[in-house]
């Protein structure tokens, strides 16, 4: 599916649906959205850029294998679900700043929460994608 | 008393540490372990002996009345005593006797494990820690049995051992816990104040019953007991140590512990009595064929338990008085008669009896432990077998009705073990030695010594019975009668009938002796029956069930994906049909839904078409598209009914779907036709019925009453309590968050899966 239109497309849609995928992500405690559907939105900007450009091309962009994102996601879910114990609190107890942060909003354990759940989902999705069209 | 019973456990855990040091010179120190708690049981005799039980209580699962309590009373005095005794000459005779053994430090990490394993078996007053150590000797034993891994036999042996006994244990586990929830107690100390409520109880025979089963696979009872002579492909000291002294006497020790609780009914004592009896002559005349002195030891050890089965089974004062010093008298002068086996299969290579001979002009210290430990097994006064024996007779003559047929039993019974005594103790030392034997020598110490001790226990007791009448004997019989009763044991009782007994068994035995001479040509006459004995039962119903398995799972598991959804959903279908057969509470209010929309009308229509295109397409993209096509349709349904969350998700996962799909599809050859008409006939009329069966049973829930509870909490409390105006979300990461942590793993692990497989799979295709 190498055609030109697609790959210029491509190359464009890459870093607008990784930010749209970050907004779906923020927006996600008041409005439709979070860290499941972000990751997704964000495995699919990185799935189409490889299917215009080859997988090799769209590896050169993370640098890193998306394998990693995996115990990354995973260790972020789990700190902040274990932060509340340093304060008494019970573990995953919702503890959130007082004043809004520009941007991005109120920020909680629960947004760090579903950040890790973000990480998680996009590790996982390309490495299974990777996996399976790099071996068939 | 935890830490003697641990330290076993503990010395077996240390051994891969200090395996270097035991190879080495360090093994000398390892019989120290047993001596130390020889030493420290010995003490306790004072007190015991004056009915005073020794109390250890540790707390260790109160919650389910599990506790780690110890009781030291008689009977576990005996136990305790024959285990670190016995114990101590074993681990002295494995010094040399596996002297060099790459495996030696293994073999005294198995052999201290199940020394633990025993002593906590004979101490625990809690039945369930009972159960636990009675498991743990089967698996000792298990390693033990299975020592020399390299040789398939005895392999088997270990296995068929394990399976026996295993199966033993789990009719063990059941039985305590019917017996502990009958008797309101897991504690034998107080579960013996609930005798007569238990003995009268709706579950006793279903008790004696798994307790039974229990003790005659421990204790190879008939039809059980053919994993014992299997069992003898262990080294001589284990035979000696767990399969003739302690570890086959553990089913004993069971029935002798009930015995207070649970005994005397006519169910007890029948069963016992009947068992009993006929594994002692069943195992004394099989033992008359044997050429392997390892296996006429074996059947004569088979033939020893079915005599204190058949005891306690007896269960009269005088009975269990028989049954407590016949322990003592068979564990001196079998362990003695095996550890002699062992130094002869060592030093001459062979352990056939029809070869042997002789062989006291070489070694002449273990031939007078033979010697000894032969006419304490023929019940020759003065030894202490011949106050055994005499003990048994006079169990056997009192009984009224049946005692001409039992005493009868009795009389066959120690006339053939008289014979087996005689073949393993007697003959290979006497007569002519053969050339080939002239350059046996005597064997180190440490290896003649230990069977020369315990054959002279024998004669010392039989000599000195008051040395062990008050500190041990009475002890044992107090614990197992439960109440205040004096015994007296003497070796001389005058003229009477029992002596006359006696006499006659001697004479019987000597006779047979001189006249059966064992041979390859007696041995093949037995093997003839071979087919129909317990074990090539248990082996054809091994294989069977082999066969069956391999079947049922080749049957089911069958690797076609395919094939697991049909048996899925037709399974499904049968289920939901048979539950809507039962009766379908279809009740829709047309009044109460909402008037159909022109886009609900489109959405379904655009679904209907791609399922069609679905199947019915040649070419595989084009059904994957529809299916994409599906999933889009199913979006735009849960968008109209105000479910934007679970919409947005639908989406990205279907266009992940769908490129995986292509992903994988891509690479397969072109369209092919790999099921025939009917098949596809087949799997359409089952979807149809799973999907009709689907689609009434969601009919069915619209009719059921809505309970909004859930929902309204959430949707109240998710910015109250949660911070949060989407409800979706606030439950995702707040109120189930505990939950997509657990997913999010799960996803983890489903994708290292995948990776690992496909390119696992690529490296092995790439070294080829």
């Amino acid at each position: 599916m190498k055609t030109i239109i697609f790959k210029t497309a491509s190359t464009y849609l890459l870093p607008l649906l990784v930010l749209f995928s970050i907004f779906i992500l923020l927006r996600g405690h008041y409005l439709p959205g979070g860290g499941f559907v972000g990751g997704l939105i964000a495995s699919i900007a990185f799935v189409i850029h490889s299917f215009a450009n080859g997988i090799d091309q769209t590896k050169s962009i993370i640098k890193f294998h998306p394998g990693f994102l995996m115990p990354i996601g995973l260790a972020i879910a789990l700190v902040s679900g274990a932060a509340p114990l340093l304060i008494g609190e019970s573990f995953m107890t919702g503890l959130w700043f007082e004043e809004p942060l520009s941007v991005i909003g109120m920020v909680g354990s629960a947004l760090f929460f579903d950040t890790g759940v973000y990480l998680v989902v996009i590790g996982v999705t390309l490495t299974i994608i990777f996996t399976i069209s790099e071996t068939i | 008393m935890i830490i003697a019973i641990l330290s076993g456990f503990i010395v077996a855990s240390m051994v891969p540490i200090l395996s270097k040091l035991i190879k080495g010179k360090g093994s000398i120190l390892l019989p120290f372990l047993p001596l130390g708690l020889f030493a420290y049981f010995i003490s306790f005799i004072p007190k015991v002996s004056n009915g005073i039980a020794v109390d250890r209580f540790y707390s260790w699962v109160p919650s389910f009345g599990i506790d780690l309590s110890f009781r030291l009373d008689g009977l576990s005095m005996l136990f305790a005593l024959l285990i670190t005794g016995i114990g101590t000459l074993v681990f002295f005779y494995t010094f040399s006797y596996l002297k060099g053994h790459p495996y030696l430090d293994r073999f005294y990490g198995y052999l201290s494990m199940f020394m633990a394993s025993m002593l906590g078996l004979v101490l625990s007053d809690n039945i369930i820690t009972l159960f636990i150590f009675w498991e743990l000797t089967s698996i000792s034993s298990f390693f033990l049995i299975g020592f020399n891994n390299d040789d398939p036999n005895s392999r088997k042996s270990a296995l068929l051992a394990l399976s026996i006994t295993g199966l033993g244990g789990l009719f063990l586990l059941a039985g305590v816990l019917l017996l502990g929830t009958s008797g309101g107690t897991y504690s034998i100390q107080d579960l013996l104040s609930q005798s007569e409520a238990l003995k009268s109880s709706a579950n006793y025979n279903w008790i004696i019953f798994l307790l039974f089963i229990a003790a005659f696979t421990k204790s190879a009872q008939f039809p059980f007991h053919f994993w014992l002579p299997g069992a003898m492909k262990a080294p001589t000291p284990v035979s000696t140590y767990l399969h003739s002294a302690t570890m086959v006497k553990a089913g004993i020790y069971l029935l002798a512990r009930f015995t207070p609780v649970l005994g005397g009914t006519p169910e007890w004592n029948n069963t016992l009595i009947i068992v009993g009896a006929v594994t002692m002559t069943y195992a004394a005349i099989h033992a008359l064929f044997r050429l392997d002195m390892k296996g006429i030891l074996a059947y004569s050890t088979i033939s020893a338990l079915g005599i204190l089965v058949f005891l306690i089974g007896l269960g009269t004062e005088q009975a269990l008085l028989a049954a407590g010093v016949f322990i003592l008298v068979h564990a001196l002068y079998k362990a003695t008669l095996f550890l002699v086996t062992g130094i002869v299969d060592h030093e001459t290579g062979t352990r056939d009896v029809s070869v042997l001979s002789g062989l006291r002009k070489v070694m002449m210290p273990v031939a007078i432990a033979a010697f000894l430990a032969a006419l304490s097994n023929a019940g020759a006064p003065p030894f202490f077998g011949f106050i055994g024996k005499d003990l048994i007779y006079e169990a056997t003559l009192y009984l009224g009705d049946w005692a001409y047929v039992l005493t009868g039993a009795a009389i066959v019974t120690n006339v053939c073990l008289l014979f087996a005594g005689l073949l393993a103790g007697y003959k290979p030392f006497v007569g002519a030695l053969p050339t080939q034997f002239e350059k046996v020598h005597l064997p180190h110490p440490t290896m003649w010594a230990p069977p020369l001790i315990l054959a002279g226990l024998g004669l010392l007791f039989g000599l000195i019975p008051s040395l062990i009448e008050k500190s041990i004997i009475q002890p044992v019989f107090t614990s197992l009668v439960n109440n205040e009763t004096v015994i007296h044991i003497k070796l001389w009782h005058g003229f009477n009938i029992v002596l006359g007994l006696s006499l006659l068994t001697l004479t019987l035995g000597a006779m047979l002796y001189w006249k059966l001479k064992p041979s390859e040509n007696l041995m093949s006459k037995t093997l003839r029956f071979e087919v129909i004995s317990p074990k090539s039962l248990v082996e054809k119903f091994r294989s069977l069930f082999i066969g069956l398995a391999q079947f049922w799972t080749g049957f089911f598991q069958n690797g076609y994906l395919r094939n697991y959804v049909i048996t899925i959903l037709g399974f499904l279908t049968l289920l939901l049909g048979y539950r809507l057969y039962q009766g379908v509470n279809l009740y829709i209010d047309f009044a109460s839904l909402t008037d159909l929309t022109i886009y609900e009308v489109i959405v379904v229509i655009i679904m209907a078409v791609s399922i069609i295109f679905t199947v019915f397409s040649k070419s595989r993209l084009v059904a994957v598209a529809s299916l994409g096509v599906i999933g889009y349709a199913i979006c735009l349904i849960f968008l109209f009914y105000s479910a934007p969350d679970l919409a947005m998700t639908q989406f990205s996962i279907d266009t992940l779907t769908v490129i995986l799909f292509v992903l994988v599809i891509y690479n397969l050859p072109k369209y092919k036709t790999f099921s025939s008409i009917g098949v596809r006939i087949r799997d359409g009329v089952l979807s149809i019925f799973f999907g009709t069966l689907i689609a009434i049973l969601t009919l069915e829930v619209l009719s059921e009453p809505l309970n909004r509870e859930t929902s309204i909490f959430y949707a109240e409390s998710a910015y109250l309590l949660a911070k949060g105006k989407n409800v979706v979300n606030v439950i995702l990461v707040d109120f189930r968050g505990f939950d997509t942590m657990v997913e999010i793993t799960v996803l983890v692990i489903a994708a290292i899966g995948v990776f690992s497989l496909l390119k696992l799979r690529l490296k092995s295709i790439e070294k080829e």
